[in-house]
């Protein structure tokens, strides 16, 4: 078990590094920082000297090795746009985005889940189709279409709801609707197709033909087997949502870390961008490092076989 | 006294492609099972025998539907029973071994939830009285250390064991009616013998009476007290155990019984010609024509009724004695 862990544990600082480099490289690609920074028609003098400020005149690689070596003693550098640690603005805005990530989950698990099951149990029906449909509007339609209708409907037509920023438990129910509107459709998909695969087992066939009520067969032989994966989809949702969403925060003027994201995107803000690209990363590995070693705790074999 | 299972001209159909394809999987099935006997049901894979147990305890797949006959069980009529009638007679009158014995049990559910489940669901068992039923039950398949094995899981058993922990849970709301289907298959060798004598022991402890679904037919001669063997959906032949073995009547019997090893000959076993026959596009006559050695023209075209062959000995085949009282069954189709 040592050993395995060991493993998982290379493999994840693999994905990191290879996750660093990618960022690193991409971010150049946007163009020079120092013509944002500047005022409009600095002369290029002005413009050598802001570049020299930032480290930005030195070779890829150095610029390379010096953001490593910042990440390494926990230090993912200073934003050219605010002036402050990347951390520090990063930290700020988890808050927020946690708020929005766990309400959208709770969201997409509350209707994902029952609908996944109710579909699986009338595989078929008037139910089931209901379900595929709703799975269908909801991974094809896409979330700033959806929050942009929201806000109209709710926000200007009806005037229930804002439209847009923090404050209330009633700012978060449009982003959060939103943003749980596509993964309630990926689990109401997985919760399906899981429970389908466990209730066509010879250990529910098993259970039916003990003659117990169909409400045990479903709700406690079926239903904590077919669980498992719908676990882990939605821990891997949650840390996706914390730090991807982008466009939902965008629209809904949500001060996370989504929106951070977009404002370092827009001013070619390299530190601010690797920096939460980097974060993000750290939490998906991290997350798929705890599932996967948990796994191999409940279930030996996948121990032995890796 | 009625015999404890009366199956007469049973008919299962699997109705697809929106009930414009028929496969009568289960074609006019009669048999009588009386309380303590073991009936031994033999043919290939495919030849009705599952659907005909699924039939009796009413879990057929959305398919498939009994169109026809009856299924009197301890004097009650069973088809036509609402699902919750038909759920309250499974595991408590009627119990089934599943052939699986790794898939079968649940691996999230601890042995003593998955064993008590019957007795706490049909006999209304909790607390310490269901408690001692598991150890009991657990003891009678002779699970060692039932106190502890009771707490585990299904992972840490040998496949043995967890056939014998399936067998618990058959006989935990004491059933009248154990139907086996196929229990052995997965079994090595050593194991099979071990687990068919603790059967035939519980069987005389307990009274219960069995259907034995094998194509082993070595199973059959140790196990069983008659024999239905069935072929594309009927049984084709019928007797008592030993009956079957010295005067096999149907070629089809002849020929299962030929592609039997035995010990010390040495000529080479006989296989049946063909392969069995496509249920949803049954040959003409005798489904079995095509492949039988002994086939004559009138096969081609008619389907044989059932012929009284001897005493409890019923075969379905044109060769049997014609002059033989014929046994008044309808003409199946």
């Amino acid at each position: 078990m040592p050993r395995f862990i060991a493993q998982r544990v290379a493999y994840s600082l693999v994905t990191l590094f290879l996750l660093s480099m990618t960022i690193f490289v991409i971010v150049r690609l946007t163009g020079d920082p120092a013509l944002l920074m500047a005022e409009p028609g600095a002369r290029p003098e002005d413009l050598a000297r802001i570049r020299a400020q930032w480290g930005l005149d030195r070779p890829w690689p150095v610029q390379y090795v010096s953001f490593i070596r910042n990440v390494v003693r926990g230090e993912l550098g200073r934003s050219f746009n605010y002036r402050l640690p990347v951390s520090e603005l990063y930290f700020q805005r988890l808050g927020n985005s946690l708020q929005l990530a766990l309400a959208a989950t709770l969201i997409s698990v509350c209707i994902g889940v029952p609908a996944g099951i109710v579909s699986a149990v009338r595989v078929n029906s008037w139910w089931d189709n209901l379900g595929k449909a709703v799975a269908l509007l909801g991974l094809s339609i896409p979330g700033f279409w959806l929050g942009l209708v929201l806000i109209l409907v709710f926000a200007v037509w009806l005037r229930w709801l804002p439209t847009s920023g923090a404050g209330d438990w009633r700012h978060l129910i449009l982003p959060a609707v939103s943003l749980g509107w596509y993964f309630a459709a990926s689990l109401l998909r997985l919760t399906r197709s899981s429970m389908l695969e466990v209730l066509g087992s010879e250990y529910i066939k098993l259970a039916r033909l003990k003659g117990l009520p169909e409400a045990v067969v479903i709700g406690l032989h079926a239903f904590k087997n077919a669980l498992i994966p719908v676990f882990t989809l939605t821990g891997v949702n949650l840390v996706i949502m914390v730090n991807a969403a982008v466009v939902i925060e965008v629209i809904f003027a949500w001060p996370g870390i989504g929106r951070l994201l977009f404002e370092g995107i827009f001013q070619r803000d390299f530190p601010l961008v690797q920096g939460v690209v980097l974060m993000a990363g750290f939490m998906i590995v991290l997350v798929n490092l705890v599932v996967d070693i948990l796994y191999a705790l409940i279930d030996p074999r996948i121990r032995l076989t890796r | 006294m009625a015999p404890l299972l009366h199956v007469s001209d049973l008919r299962t159909y699997f109705f697809t492609f929106g009930g414009t394809r028929v496969v009568k999987a289960v074609d006019g099935v009669s048999f009588t099972l009386e309380a303590g006997e073991t009936l031994g049901l033999v043919g290939e894979s495919g030849c009705g025998k599952t659907t005909t147990c699924l039939s009796l305890v009413g879990l057929l797949p959305p398919a498939a539907r009994i169109v026809g006959g009856s299924i009197r069980f301890a004097g009650e009529e069973l088809t036509g029973k609402s699902p919750r009638e038909l759920r309250r007679l499974r595991g408590r009158r009627i119990a089934m071994i599943l052939q699986d014995p790794m898939a079968s049990l649940n691996p999230l559910l601890t042995i003593a939830r998955q064993v008590g489940e019957p007795a706490h669901f049909h006999l209304r068992l909790r607390g310490r009285p269901l408690r001692e039923r598991v150890l009991g039950l657990l003891r009678a398949v002779r699970i060692p250390s039932p106190e502890v094995r009771c707490r585990e899981y299904p992972h840490q058993m040998s496949g043995g064991m967890r056939q014998r922990i399936v067998g618990a849970i058959a006989l935990a709301a004491e059933p009248q009616l154990i139907i086996a289907d196929e229990p052995t298959t997965n079994l090595d060798v050593t194991i099979q013998a071990q687990y068919l004598n603790l059967l035939k022991e519980i069987q005389q402890q307990t009274g219960v009476a069995l259907i034995f679904v094998t194509h082993n037919l070595g199973i059959v001669a140790k196990m069983c007290d008659k024999v239905a063997v069935m072929y594309a959906g009927k049984i084709v032949e019928q007797s008592p155990v030993r009956e079957l073995f010295n005067a096999p009547q149907h070629p089809y019997t002849r020929a299962l019984l030929g592609a039997m090893p035995k010990l010390g000959r040495r000529e080479p076993l006989y296989a049946i010609p063909g392969q069995p026959p496509n249920l949803a596009d049954p040959p003409s006559g005798c489904a079995f024509h095509p492949r039988c050695p002994e086939v004559i023209p009138r096969c081609v075209s008619e389907s044989p009724e059932e012929v009284v062959a001897g005493n409890g000995h019923t075969a379905r085949c044109w060769l049997v004695q014609p002059d033989v009282e014929v046994s008044r069954g309808r003409p199946s189709a």
